[in-house]
């Protein structure tokens, strides 16, 4: 077995292609991550338990049961009831629905780390509930957990390759692929593996180093 | 006037005070804090509670500011109840709108300073004017502006409250409560947590406020001089109940109550 530069040249442009559509999965999902597990950690928070039980229990389901499982179900599952969506867009939605359930606990902590004189401010200058949060509360605590939020972008990233069993051409797809089409797997997949590490470790540096920052 | 009645349909100048409290009871588990509190400040007053740590003084503050609600008793604060209100002639439970808008009447400043970390100082003194009380943006910043001028700060409106000494901290965060204009300021023991050399700036500003304006204030702190430098009446608390009260020459010269004289003794 060598390494040929021939076939790594070959494959080069699907890495790239491949590449473009990893990050677009990751940051897709780390968006709808970010914003519904935000709206799961306010839930935890209502006054109301009809509220607070249901959100739990969701959550907790979502948390406990695996990735791929989910992926399946929103594949398979979801067109039976006559709900469509690209293979990319199943991808992204699960991805971002999983990894909410763990931001909703990332946020959780933050909120819960913002000291209570801060909420008593907020009542002795009688600011709405609504003001209370986006003014006062929230921008601390995400302040707080910036790197931890961070760091689950980067387990994201790494979950990415599981949407190639759907058929997202990815990079681990598009590996697979050409494996395929030419029969020489060594370059494709070393490659690929070479791509996550060169984003992955210099961000996870980036997030211990902004965790530093932030005094953790 | 501060007094101590004890039937509050009685009192002699109900047409003028500011605050009321009837027969007000906060428990913390076994323990009662307040057991059945009645007392009155009339507009304008400057009150001092003083007393042991644990006789309740804090917990009155928290009350008006309804970051803790009573037990038992009501409190009205310009004539509506801050916790009830009036419905079918019944007194039921406030919602939230009705306690907002009675709050609005009070401002408190804290030990902690609890200024916003996430704003620049003139954002935290402008924050409440413009979300609470609706008024424009240019308007509040020149409030702002004012009040940061009147305790000294005018120059660090840019400064996000860490790069501030903890006695700028608590100037900034009066300029704050100011800021809304408050009825009545409550003072929580608000230089305890500075440095010596810290206190004399900010006791200065409030002795300002103190003189030249007409907010009534409630006070609790453990600076003697001050109290007897700013207060028209001193409520020496003990076990959850106002045992003595007066204007500050008395109580700190003659004081009636044995424990009063413990008290002073101990921490004059």
């Amino acid at each position: 077995m060598s390494w040929d530069w021939e076939a790594a040249r070959a494959f080069w442009p699907e890495l790239l292609h491949g590449l473009g559509v990893t990050l677009e999965a990751t940051a897709l999902g780390a968006l709808l991550a970010f914003a519904v597990g935000l709206v799961w950690a306010l839930a935890y928070r209502s006054p109301t338990r009809w509220v607070r039980w249901p959100v739990t229990a969701v959550v907790e389901f979502i948390r406990n049961t695996p990735l791929l499982v989910q992926l399946f179900f929103f594949f398979y599952v979801l067109p039976t009831w006559d709900i469509k969506f690209s293979a990319l867009t199943t991808g992204v939605i699960t991805l971002g629905l999983h990894y909410s359930t763990y931001t909703a606990e990332v946020y959780r902590a933050g909120i819960d780390g913002v000291p209570v004189g801060q909420w008593e401010a907020a009542t002795a200058l009688s600011l709405s509930r609504a003001r209370t949060w986006t003014a006062v509360i929230l921008p601390q605590a995400i302040r707080r957990v910036v790197p931890a939020l961070g760091n689950y972008v980067i387990a994201m990233l790494k979950d990415t390759p599981i949407l190639a069993i759907i058929g997202v051409l990815d990079m681990l797809q598009n590996a697979r692929l050409e494996g395929a089409r030419t029969f020489q797997y060594v370059e494709p997949f070393t490659m690929v593996g070479i791509a996550f590490i060169v984003i992955a470790y210099p961000a996870s540096l980036l997030m211990r180093a902004l965790e530093r920052r932030l005094g953790h | 006037m501060a007094t101590e009645s004890r039937t509050p349909s009685a009192a002699p100048d109900a047409g003028r005070e500011l605050i009321r409290f009837d027969g007000v009871t906060k428990r913390f588990g076994d323990h009662t804090v307040l057991d059945g509190l009645d007392f009155t400040v009339a507009p304008g007053k400057h009150v001092t509670l003083i007393g042991p740590s644990g006789s309740g003084k804090t917990t009155i503050l928290r009350l008006l500011m309804t970051l803790l609600r009573p037990d038992e008793g009501t409190i009205k604060v310009a004539g509506d109840y801050l916790t009830h209100e009036e419905r079918n002639g019944r007194l039921v439970p406030a919602g939230e709108k009705h306690t907002r808008e009675v709050r609005k009447h009070i401002g408190m400043v804290f030990q902690q300073f609890n200024l916003f970390p996430n704003m620049r100082v003139l954002r935290n003194v402008m924050e409440a004017p413009v979300h609470v009380l609706g008024l424009g943006k240019d308007a509040a910043r020149e409030r702002a502006r004012e009040l940061l001028d009147l305790v000294g700060l005018g120059d660090r409106c840019d400064a996000y409250p860490t790069q501030l000494s903890g006695g700028q901290q608590q100037r900034v965060a009066i300029a704050r409560a100011l800021a809304m204009r408050p009825q009545v300021l409550l003072l929580d023991e608000v230089t305890s947590a500075l440095d010596p050399e810290l206190v004399a700036g900010v006791l200065d500003v409030l002795r300002d406020i103190a003189h030249t304006t007409d907010i009534t204030m409630l006070c609790v702190t453990h600076e003697m001089s001050f109290a007897r430098d700013i207060s028209d009446d001193v409520l020496m608390f003990d076990a959850g109940r106002v045992i003595e009260s007066g204007p500050p020459e008395k109580i700190f010269t003659e004081p009636e109550h044995e424990r009063t004289r413990e008290f002073l003794s101990a921490v004059l």
